[in-house]
């Protein structure tokens, strides 16, 4: 790009000054309360919005013209993609599953992200806020379109792309990420500000899109990297408003810190499970791999969010209550969460696998104290049912985590070989947990977490009284097309020969 | 002292952006992945906007890194002419 640049007539500090804090107003007919009735009740206390720094100091004129750029690349590459058959030029049409997966579960967040925080720049009194906020949405309006719009592509060629709307709302590994999105939204606006702004966006996308993206290009996928790259440019500006609002909290009222401590053990360990389906998109979906979820969680997680928590111990703020148990997760949590996949693979719109010989080689040295003691064995079992023509297939269900919606699948942070299952009964009714985390989040707000829509329970309800084909049809899930095994699906077998087709004359 | 780091996509535009952060941070690593670099520094990463424009070889507008940014660590403070990533501590 080649921009020229005009001779500035305001300084970037006065332009910042101007068209955004002289935006605001002070109200006269109405009261401020009145008009702002949503920024009390989490007892967060805020004596001087005017304090509110935004290090960027990006104003909306130059937020038009950045992005007008960045979708102006954007959809150069995608008709590059799309012109040059860029869907042959994947590693293998295993890698698919990792696209179907980000597109059935974390394209939908960007656009319920869009929508809250839509809704709290109106809810924030202070006009710095208000605005990032407003170039925050349009931020995640355009990540949800330009990720739909990216793979469409591959939706033209391949199964599991078709569906991602009812995927998110009906099928059992989406609503992981859902309930993190629905919880956020139904919080206040600072709560809110520390789900998205902070957790997800500060200490946890940075190992969403980072290392994956990364892998992505690795992968040949030009069409993931641009929009994940396109995305991930403005996290740099969301991420800095996440530490902005939370330095804010802690600056203005010492009474704020055990609030906000409380919503950062929360969100870091909501956002943690969220994690676990990128971790096995990282060590298992990806042909090409870049780095291990273990490397990019000692980059990411280790050494960029602990430098965080020690630089906020000034504001006494301590590394978040699940830090220890995450850690002792890191090692397993991938292998557990694909062996998961794996046996429940009838009921996944994308295709799972058993690794080969070298992709258990590759996670054995990645993995050097775990894989060959715990989980190799188990692939080795599976494999050998394979083989003799039975292959294996749990057609029960696990118990689904109250808070996190994940399947009971995870084992005691100090023993893996002991499932990790809690219990709460709250009025009566027994309620599941996968973890401490989990439970100590419900315990906090039992009366939020009792209503969660759980995605299982639907199979047993009426319509459907446990019909399977009648539940993949409700879910928009054709069996034997979009599920089960890689080997021998659809996908595999098209990409092949339209690779051998691209390839050769015949 | 706990690292900050600036994560730009590898393309032509931040060729000579990369050289400029490397020339005003000596000390900075550089580590090339693919599609990305991405450069980290001990506590304190600062990045002028003069040593980019001798190394464009035209003049910059310091937000104009918004375009090809991909992630960033440490509290931010922006002017005119530098952008600096830094930590407490």
């Amino acid at each position: 790009m080649d921009m020229k640049v005009t001779k500035k007539k305001l300084g970037l500090k006065e332009k910042y000054k101007l068209l955004t804090r002289d935006l605001g107003w002070e109200t006269t007919y109405q009261k401020k309360d009145d008009v702002f009735p949503y920024v009390g009740y989490e007892g967060i206390k805020i004596h001087d919005w005017d304090k509110w720094e935004d290090p960027f100091r990006l104003t909306m004129d130059s937020y038009w013209k950045y992005q007008a750029e960045k979708e102006r690349k954007f959809y150069a590459i995608i008709d590059a993609h799309a012109q040059n058959n860029g869907h042959l030029n994947i590693t293998d049409a295993r890698y698919l599953s990792a696209l179907k997966i980000f597109l059935q579960a974390i394209s939908p967040g960007e656009y319920a992200a869009h929508k809250g925080f839509a809704r709290v720049g109106r809810e924030f009194p202070g006009v710095g806020t208000q605005v990032a906020c407003q170039m925050q949405a349009i931020d995640e309006i355009r990540h949800a379109q330009t990720q739909i719009h990216a793979m469409s592509n591959y939706n033209k060629y391949y199964n599991g792309f078709h569906a991602f709307a009812d995927s998110r709302d009906r099928i059992w590994y989406t609503s992981v990420a859902r309930s993190f999105f629905d919880d956020a939204m139904s919080a206040g606006p600072f709560e809110f500000m520390i789900a998205i702004g902070f957790s997800f966006e500060y200490v946890l996308t940075n190992l969403l899109f980072v290392p994956f993206m990364s892998g992505a290009a690795y992968n040949g996928d030009m069409a993931t990297v641009t929009f994940g790259f396109s995305a991930q440019s403005d996290e740099a500006r969301h991420m800095t408003l996440g530490l902005e609002c939370i330095k804010f909290m802690l600056e203005q009222d010492p009474a704020n810190l055990p609030i906000v401590q409380g919503w950062i053990d929360k969100w870091f360990w909501r956002g943690f499970r969220v994690l676990g389906l990128v971790s096995t998109m990282m060590d298992y979906m990806l042909p090409k791999r870049v780095m291990s979820w273990r490397e990019a969680w000692e980059i990411y997680g280790q050494e960029n969010g602990g430098a965080l928590f020690k630089d906020l111990a000034r504001y006494g703020i301590r590394a978040p209550k699940g830090w220890n148990d995450a850690e002792a997760g890191i090692d397993h949590m991938s292998h557990q969460f694909m062996l998961g996949l794996y046996q429940w693979s009838f009921g996944t719109a994308f295709h799972s696998w058993i690794p080969s010989d070298d992709d258990m080689d590759w996670l054995s040295a990645k993995y050097p104290t775990t894989f060959d003691k715990y989980y190799r064995p188990r692939w080795n079992h599976i494999k050998k049912l394979a083989a003799a023509g039975t292959p294996f297939k749990n057609f029960g269900l696990a118990k689904l985590c109250q808070t996190c919606q994940l399947p009971v699948v995870f084992t005691e942070p100090d023993d893996p070989t002991m499932a990790c299952h809690r219990e709460t009964v709250y009025k009566g009714e027994k309620y599941h947990f996968c973890s401490d985390g989990c439970q100590d989040i419900f315990a906090n707000e039992p009366e939020k977490y009792v209503q969660a829509w759980l995605p299982m329970p639907a199979l047993f309800q009426d319509p459907f009284n446990g019909d399977i084909g009648a539940w993949m049809n409700w879910v928009s899930l054709k069996d034997g097309v979009d599920n089960g095994d890689f080997v021998g699906s659809q996908d595999q077998m098209n990409f092949e020969k339209w690779r051998g087709m691209a390839t050769s004359n015949k | 002292m706990s690292t900050v780091f600036i994560a730009l996509q590898t393309n032509e535009e931040t060729r000579p952006i990369i050289d400029a952060i490397v020339i005003d941070n000596p000390l900075a690593v550089v580590l090339r992945e693919p599609a990305m670099v991405k450069i980290n520094a001990q506590g304190r990463l600062v990045i002028r906007r003069e040593t980019i424009e001798e190394q464009m070889g035209r003049d910059y507008d310091l937000q104009e890194l918004q375009i090809n940014l991909i992630s960033l660590s440490g509290y931010v403070d922006e002017t005119e002419d530098t952008l600096t990533l830094y930590w407490n501590e």
